[in-house]
C-alpha cells in the first residue's frame, strides 16, 4: 500500500475511534489474508469456515476468530506456509497470542487485566495469600495445626458462616467479572446481535460444541495434535476429566449447601453421602484431567501455541490438581491429626482458584463459548460473498 | 561406501514416491525411501496439492453426482489437445475410482470441496488439510510399516546395466537395491534448464520471469540422467502446469494462495496496455490453467488483471492486496504503464460491452461487440471506482518432460521396458499430460502410477528371486 494511503487509512481509523490493532492482532490479520487465499484447512474446525465469510479482518473479527480457535494444532502441521516457509504461518500460535489479549482487554475491572501479563506470578501470589490466610486463621482459631478434631468438628476450625462470608463474595465477584467481560466481548464481536435473540438451534449447537469439545476432534474424529503430526484424542479426554471433575466438585459443594441449609445436617458427611460421592468423583477427575493435560502440555510441539503463556496454562492446571489432591487427602485423613492442616491447605488452594478465576486460564472457557455461539448464529446466515464462479 | 541392500529403493519423497513405497512394503519388500529435501520441506509439490480427480459412477462420501470414465477421458483429451496416451490415461482414470479406500487406510482424510470451489464438488475429492496433511499421513504410515526413510539424500546418478537398475549414488555413497522406483519430480526448480527450454527474446531469458509455485528441490537431476543414459523421453520441455500468479509471489513454494481469480471479472492487459486474449471464454476453473502460458508469451512475461469495484466479493480473496486507484489514469500510473494506451484499451473495451444479465455462475450474455480479441462472457464496463489491478507472471507448477513408461510403470529404453526400473509421478506425467491441465489430475497420475510402480517393483524382485532359484 502507498504510504499516503496508509496514512489516510490510519487517520480514518483514528477519526472513527477504532483503536489500531496491537502487534499480535496485526499478525492474525496478516495470516488470515494468506489462509483466506488458501483455505485447505476448512475441514478441521470452525475458524476457517468463519474466515471465508470475510474479506478483511478487523479487530473484532480477529478476537472472535482467536477465541474460536481451540489450539488443536492440525492447521499448523498441514500448512504449506508454516515455518520455515517465508510466509511463516502459524495460526494456532498467532491466535493464542491474541486470546491472552482478549482476556486482558475484557477483564473487569479493566485495571486487573494487567494480571495476565505475569500470570504465573499472579497465581503464585494468590496461592500464597490463600494458604497464608487459612493457615493463620487455623492457628488463631485452634492454636495448633496438628490435632484430631472431635466428630463434627470441622466448623470449630473455620466456622461455617465465616467460610460462607469469605467464599460467597469472592465467587459472586468472579461470576460478575466474567459476565461483564464476556458481555463487552459479545458486543464487540457481534454488534447488533443480541445473544438472547439467537435461534434455539444455534444456542443448543454452541452448547453441544462446547460441552463435547467438538473442535478437538480434528474434523475427522481422530483428535488433535500434540507432539507431532499424529492425531490423538487424549487432550479432549483429559479436558473432559478436568471440566466435568470441576463441575462435580461444584455439585458436591451445592449438595452440601442444601444439606446444611435445607436439612440442617452439618459436615463432615458420611462417605456414602451425596456431597462426598460427588466430591470424590470430581476430585478423581480433577486429578486425572489436569495431570494428563499437564503431561500433554510438557510434550507439546514447540511451535504450538504461545510459549509465553505456559506459566498461565500450567499454573492453572497445577492449582486444580492441588485442590483435588488436598481435597481427597482431607477426605482420607479427616479423622487424623492432619485434618486441620489439610483443611487449611484445601481451603487456601480453593481460595486461590476463585480469586484468579476471572484473571487466569479459566476465562478461556467463557470467551470460547461466546465465540462458538457467534459461529453457530453466523453460519445460519447467508454469506454476503459470491465467490463461486 | 555401499549401504545395506534393500529390496526396493524409492527415489523421491512426494505423493508418487510414498504410494510406491507403501505398496512395495505391503507386498512384503524391504523399502528405502530417499527424499532429497530436509524433513521440513519433504513431500515435493504434493505438499501444495489439494485434491484428486476421481472417476465415480454414483455419489460417494465427498463427491456429488457421477463422473464416469468416458467424461473424465473426454476432459483429459480436451485439455491435452489429444497429446496423451489413451491406454495410460484410462489406467489412471480407473485407478482413481477405487484408490481412495487404500488412501484412507494410510491415514488420508477427505473433505467436501472447499468454499469457492463448488465447481469441483462433483469431480474432485479434497484432502482434509491439503496435500501436506496427506504427505504427513503417508510418512507416518510408512514409518509404522517399517519403510526406511532418509532425508537430505539427493541421488545424483544411477548405475544401470543393460537397462537394469543396479545402484543409486549420492556422492561417493552407493545404494544397491533389487528394484528401483524413480519418483523424483520434474525439473521446474532448475532455473538453468528452464532458461535453455524457453530460450531468449531480445537478449533476455524468458524463464527468468517465471515463478515456481512448488518445491525448490525439483532439479530434474535424475530426469536428465535417465534421458542422457538411454531412457526414452516424452513431452516438450516448455510444457507444464502453468498458471498466472501474483507477480509478488515468492520464487519457490508460493503454492495455491498466490493465484489471482479475478481474470474473468475484468480484463487482462500486457505491459503495453493492450489486451491479448478472451478473458470470458469459459468458466475460470476451466481456463485458469491456460493463463500462465498466455502471460509467458507476452513481452516481459507480465500482464495485469484489471477490475473495478463491482468485482469485489465475487472472487477468492488474493493473498496480496491489489493496486488500487480512484481513476483509470491513476491506476496506470501505479502499474507503471503507458497511461494513454492503458486508458484507450479500457475505453475501447467499455464501449464494446453489450449490457446483459450479468451472472458469473453461468455463461451469461454480457459480451463485447466489434472488439479484438473479444470478451465472450461477463463483459461489464470497468467504470466504477475504486479500480484495482494485479500484476501476474507465469507460475510453473510442474514440467511435463519425462521418461516414457508402459502400463507397468517400467521405464523404456529404446522402446523396451526395464525389468526393474520404474517411474511414477511428475517424472512420467508427460505420458498422460502432453499439455494443458485439469485440477486434480496430477495427483491422480501420481497415485495410480506410484501404486503400480511399487507393486511392480516388488513383483520384479520376486521374479528375480525365482529366476535365481
Amino acid at each position: 500500500m502507498q504510504p499516503l494511503e496508509a496514512l489516510a487509512a490510519e487517520a480514518r481509523t483514528l477519526a472513527i475511534g477504532a483503536p489500531l490493532p496491537a502487534p499480535g492482532e496485526a499478525e492474525v490479520a496478516r495470516q488470515m489474508q494468506i489462509c483466506n487465499a488458501c483455505r485447505y484447512c476448512e475441514g478441521f474446525c470452525a475458524v476457517f469456515p468463519a474466515m471465508t465469510r470475510r474479506l478483511e479482518f478487523g479487530k473484532a473479527d480477529i478476537h472472535y476468530l482467536a477465541n474460536l480457535c481451540h489450539n488443536c494444532g492440525a492447521c499448523l502441521h498441514a500448512c504449506q506456509y508454516a515455518p520455515p516457509h517465508e510466509f511463516a504461518v502459524n495460526v494456532p500460535q498467532a491466535m493464542a497470542q491474541v486470546r491472552v489479549l482478549t482476556y486482558a482487554e475484557y477483564a473487569w475491572p479493566p485495571a486487573l487485566g494487567r494480571l495476565y501479563q505475569r500470570n504465573g506470578l499472579t497465581l503464585t501470589l494468590a496461592l500464597a495469600a490463600g494458604l497464608a490466610l487459612f493457615l493463620l486463621l487455623a492457628i488463631t482459631m485452634k492454636a495448633t495445626l496438628w490435632q484430631q478434631l472431635p466428630p463434627g468438628g470441622f466448623y470449630q476450625v473455620f466456622p461455617h458462616d465465616l467460610m460462607v462470608a469469605m467464599f460467597a463474595p469472592i465467587f459472586l465477584f468472579a461470576l460478575l467479572a466474567l459476565a461483564l467481560g464476556v458481555r463487552c466481548f459479545w458486543k464487540d464481536i457481534s454488534p447488533g446481535d443480541r445473544a438472547k435473540d439467537a435461534p434455539g438451534s444455534a444456542v443448543s449447537e454452541a452448547a453441544r460444541d462446547a460441552l463435547l469439545l467438538k473442535y478437538l476432534d480434528g474434523g475427522h474424529g481422530q483428535g488433535c495434535n500434540e507432539a507431532d503430526d499424529a492425531f490423538s484424542l487424549w487432550r479432549r479426554r483429559f479436558h473432559h476429566f478436568t471440566f466435568y471433575g470441576f463441575l462435580l466438585c461444584f455439585a458436591a459443594t451445592s449438595a452440601a449447601a442444601l444439606y446444611h441449609y435445607i436439612f440442617g445436617w452439618s459436615a463432615p458427611y458420611a462417605l456414602a453421602s451425596l456431597p462426598v460421592l460427588l466430591g470424590t468423583a470430581g476430585g478423581i477427575g480433577l486429578l486425572i484431567g489436569p495431570a494428563g493435560l499437564l503431561w500433554l502440555n510438557l510434550g507439546r510441539h514447540p511451535l504450538h501455541g504461545d510459549a509465553a503463556q505456559k506459566p498461565m496454562d500450567r499454573g492453572f492446571l497445577a492449582l486444580l490438581f492441588l485442590a483435588s489432591v488436598s481435597g481427597l487427602a482431607l477426605l482420607a485423613w479427616r479423622d487424623s491429626n492432619a485434618t486441620t492442616l489439610l483443611l487449611a491447605l484445601h481451603l487456601g488452594v480453593a481460595m486461590a482458584i476463585f480469586l484468579t478465576l476471572p484473571y487466569g486460564k479459566f476465562a478461556h472457557g467463557i470467551y470460547r463459548s461466546a465465540a462458538l455461539l457467534k459461529w453457530a448464529i453466523e453460519r445460519r446466515q447467508p454469506s454476503h460473498l459470491q465467490l463461486e464462479a | 561406501m555401499t549401504s545395506t541392500k534393500h529390496d526396493v529403493l524409492v527415489i523421491g519423497g512426494g505423493n508418487a514416491a510414498l504410494c510406491a513405497a507403501l505398496t512395495a512394503r505391503e507386498a512384503g519388500a524391504s523399502v528405502l525411501l530417499l527424499e532429497s529435501a530436509p524433513r521440513e520441506w519433504r513431500g515435493g509439490n504434493s505438499q501444495h496439492t489439494r485434491n484428486l480427480r476421481c472417476m465415480h459412477d454414483a455419489p460417494q462420501d465427498v463427491l456429488t453426482d457421477a463422473y464416469p470414465e468416458e467424461e473424465y477421458w473426454q476432459d483429459l483429451k480436451r485439455v491435452t489437445g489429444g497429446i496423451t496416451d489413451e491406454a495410460l490415461a484410462r489406467l489412471v482414470i480407473r485407478d482413481s475410482a477405487h484408490c481412495r479406500d487404500w488412501m484412507r487406510r494410510h491415514g488420508v482424510h477427505f473433505q467436501p470441496s472447499l468454499s469457492g470451489t463448488l465447481q469441483l464438488s462433483r469431480t474432485n475429492a479434497f484432502f482434509m488439510g491439503g496435500g501436506k496433511a496427506l504427505v504427513n499421513a503417508y510418512y507416518r504410515s510408512a514409518e509404522q510399516m517399517g519403510v526406511e526413510i532418509r532425508y537430505q539424500a539427493p541421488v545424483d546418478r544411477l548405475e544401470l546395466r543393460d537397462a537394469r537398475f543396479e545402484a543409486a549414488c549420492i556422492g561417493t555413497e552407493r545404494i544397491e537395491a533389487g528394484a528401483c522406483v524413480v519418483a523424483s519430480g520434474g525439473f521446474e526448480s532448475n532455473r538453468e534448464w528452464m532458461r535453455q527450454a524457453w530460450g531468449q527474446i531480445d537478449g533476455a531469458w524468458v524463464a527468468d520471469n517465471f515463478l515456481i509455485r512448488g518445491t525448490r528441490f525439483n532439479m530434474g537431476v535424475l530426469l536428465k540422467f535417465l534421458i542422457d543414459n538411454g531412457a526414452d523421453a516424452v513431452g516438450d520441455p516448455t510444457q507444464s502446469h502453468c498458471v498466472a500468479i501474483d507477480a509478488r509471489a515468492p520464487l519457490y513454494d508460493g503454492g495455491i494462495c498466490t493465484r489471482v481469480d479475478c481474470v474473468s471479472l475484468g480484463i487482462m492487459v500486457n505491459r503495453q496496455g493492450a489486451r491479448f486474449y478472451d478473458e470470458g471464454e469459459d468458466f475460470w476453473p476451466k481456463r485458469y490453467a491456460i493463463w500462465g502460458r498466455l502471460v509467458a508469451q507476452q513481452p516481459g512475461q507480465i500482464a495485469y488483471s484489471v477490475i473495478d469495484a463491482k468485482a469485489i466479493g465475487r472472487f477468492m480473496p488474493p493473498v496480496f492486496p491489489g493496486e488500487k486507484a480512484q481513476s483509470l489514469p491513476g491506476l496506470a500510473l501505479k502499474l507503471g504503464l503507458d497511461e494513454r494506451a492503458f486508458v484507450r484499451t479500457l475505453e475501447d473495451y467499455n464501449a464494446a460491452c453489450r449490457a446483459g444479465a450479468f451472472d458469473h455462475a453461468a455463461l451469461d450474455d454480457c459480451h463485447t461487440e466489434g472488439l479484438a480479441p473479444p470478451k465472450s462472457h461477463w463483459a461489464r464496463p470497468i467504470d466504477t471506482a475504486p479500480f484495482y489491478a494485479y500484476a501476474l507472471r507465469p507460475g510453473i507448477t510442474f514440467t511435463y518432460l519425462g521418461v516414457k513408461v508402459n502400463a507397468q510403470a517400467a521405464v523404456h529404453f529404446s522402446g523396451k521396458p526395464s525389468s526393474n526400473l520404474f517411474a511414477a509421478g511428475e517424472i512420467m506425467a508427460g505420458n498422460v499430460l502432453g499439455k494443458g491441465y485439469t485440477a486434480g489430475v496430477g495427483m491422480a497420475i501420481g497415485t495410480a502410477f506410484g501404486r503400480i510402480a511399487g507393486t511392480q517393483a516388488a513383483a520384479a524382485l520376486r521374479e528375480d528371486k525365482r529366476a535365481a532359484a
